[in-house]
């Protein structure tokens, strides 16, 4: 990971949603959403299911364009190359070991081969995987499988990290690694958007919290406003458990 | 009914007593047919993939076409390579009827469309599953096609495999191109249909249990190698 003193790279700054519309099948599914993101705080998007959560990842990481509006990064229409990472709910790990996997990243990140041993010992040693190196990746447990993700993301040395319910389906124990692999992103100085629909989840790891309606933003706020004082009926509903229609 | 085991006695006795004839008919056979799929796999893998990921105007025609040329008629490979190639021809010049490599020529036309229809639906199929986190991490259209090539290797065996089987069972094109020359050209197939037609039973059906076996031991080759690794988690 990038050393903490280290400014951010220009460029990327802010990303900016601009009337985002994004619609398929003859629905909605963003509605007019405008959002500005900058390092710094790790954000939460939380929502029920259909919210647009995982729509909005892919949105900011530009694998799907809006039907409408506009997204920019800094004064850019597109991010530059290895500035965002994407990991995704079920992790697509390559048919190799969990070092090859590291090591197709790097070369993808350009990393000289010389360099990529020193860094693939160091990333598994990072994800708690330096003893299933040589293990083929789709044979690891869930939870190691979603770390390896995880480290294969930040191999990229990204800027923002868009993590998409990346516990979902993990056990309490996975779960706390990834989540302490996640801070320590953040503690470094990587923006982290963590979309989760897990309201524990977004108490332990929130610095601010988006909450997703409809594909429109309900409310944004700093986490302990949000769920101590939450503004929006729709949040204050989503808190107490009841269901959003 | 006589007749069929006394010359199934004599073809083994040919096969265990190595003959000259038989063996380099069979070393010619293996020699044409898998330098064929060689470059078929060069030009079919490739283009597979390029087909199943790529994004360019006529991509759709040119996959149907594909497809259509799977099943080409050897026969008319064979009479096509011919006028191409005979003295008359466009290639005549280069001097290459009835040489091994006229009979290279015809197999790898007939098998390169099998490679590329099969790769196309083997790197499709794991394009689909992979196309999002490779699109995430900003490889480039031929990263991917490279990716996906190499993590589809061993479902892409299958294709070299029923590339091979298609040459190996050849017999029309190679007939045509090659001439059945005696020490020159004469391959398993043409050799049984030569065999067979003088009937020479004896040296036909040792042909023909080599050929066959050939294709167990490669089939059962490919699908030991997919079943390990798929118990590996790599297939």
């Amino acid at each position: 990971m990038r050393d903490v003193a280290e400014p951010p790279r220009p460029g990327l700054w802010p990303v900016t949603l601009r009337a985002v519309a994004f619609r398929a099948g003859g629905q909605t599914l963003i509605d007019g959403l405008d959002l500005e993101l900058a390092p710094g705080a790790l954000t939460c998007v939380m929502g029920p299911n259909g919210a647009g959560k995982s729509l909005l990842v892919r949105l900011i990481a530009g694998l799907i364009a809006p039907t409408e509006g506009t997204i920019t990064y800094g004064s850019a229409g597109a991010p530059a190359k290895n500035r965002i990472a994407v990991v995704f709910q079920r992790p697509v790990l390559l048919r190799r070991s969990a070092a090859a996997n590291l090591d197709h990243a790097l070369k993808t990140y350009g990393m000289p081969r010389a360099a990529r041993p020193g860094r693939i010992a160091a990333l598994l040693s990072e994800a708690g995987l330096t003893a299933q190196a040589g293990q083929a990746a789709r044979l690891l447990s869930g939870g190691e499988q979603q770390r390896l993700a995880l480290v294969r993301a930040l191999a990229a040395e990204p800027d923002l990290l868009l993590l998409d319910e990346p516990a979902a389906n993990l056990d309490p124990q996975a779960t706390a690694m990834l989540e302490a692999l996640i801070r320590r992103a953040s503690s470094e100085g990587v923006k982290v958007v963590l979309v989760t629909h897990d309201r524990d989840q977004a108490r332990r790891m929130a610095e601010e919290v988006i909450l997703l309606h409809r594909g429109r933003i309900a409310e944004r706020a700093p986490a302990q406003a949000f769920f101590e004082n939450p503004k929006s009926p729709e949040a204050r509903a989503y808190l107490a458990g009841r269901l959003l229609l | 009914m006589q007749d069929f085991w006394a010359a199934l006695a004599q073809a083994f006795a040919l096969i265990l007593g190595a003959e000259a004839e038989l063996v380099e008919i069979i070393g010619l056979s293996l020699r044409v047919s898998l330098s064929a799929v060689a470059i078929a796999c060069v030009i079919g893998l490739p283009l597979g993939a390029v087909l199943a990921v790529g994004r360019f105007p006529g991509r759709l025609a040119l996959s149907v076409l594909v497809n259509a040329l799977m099943g080409l008629p050897p026969v008319v490979v064979g009479l096509t390579v011919y006028l191409v190639l005979s003295a008359s021809g466009p290639l005549g010049v280069l001097q290459l009827l009835y040489t091994p490599a006229a009979m290279i020529i015809a197999q790898t036309i007939l098998v390169t469309p099998i490679i590329a229809a099969l790769t196309r639906q083997v790197i499709e199929d794991l394009s689909g599953e992979y196309d999002e986190m490779l699109r995430a991490m900003g490889v480039s259209r031929a990263g991917m096609i490279a990716t996906l090539l190499w993590d589809a290797r061993y479902s892409l065996l299958t294709a070299a495999l029923a590339g091979t089987g298609r040459a190996l069972a050849e017999v029309g094109a190679v007939l045509i191109v090659g001439g059945n020359i005696n020490h020159v050209t004469r391959t398993m197939t043409t050799a049984i249909a030569l065999e067979t037609s003088k009937g020479e039973l004896a040296m036909a059906l040792a042909l023909g249990i080599i050929l066959v076996t050939l294709s167990v031991i490669v089939s059962a080759c490919v699908m030991g190698l997919r079943a390990s690794a798929a118990r590996m988690a790599y297939a």
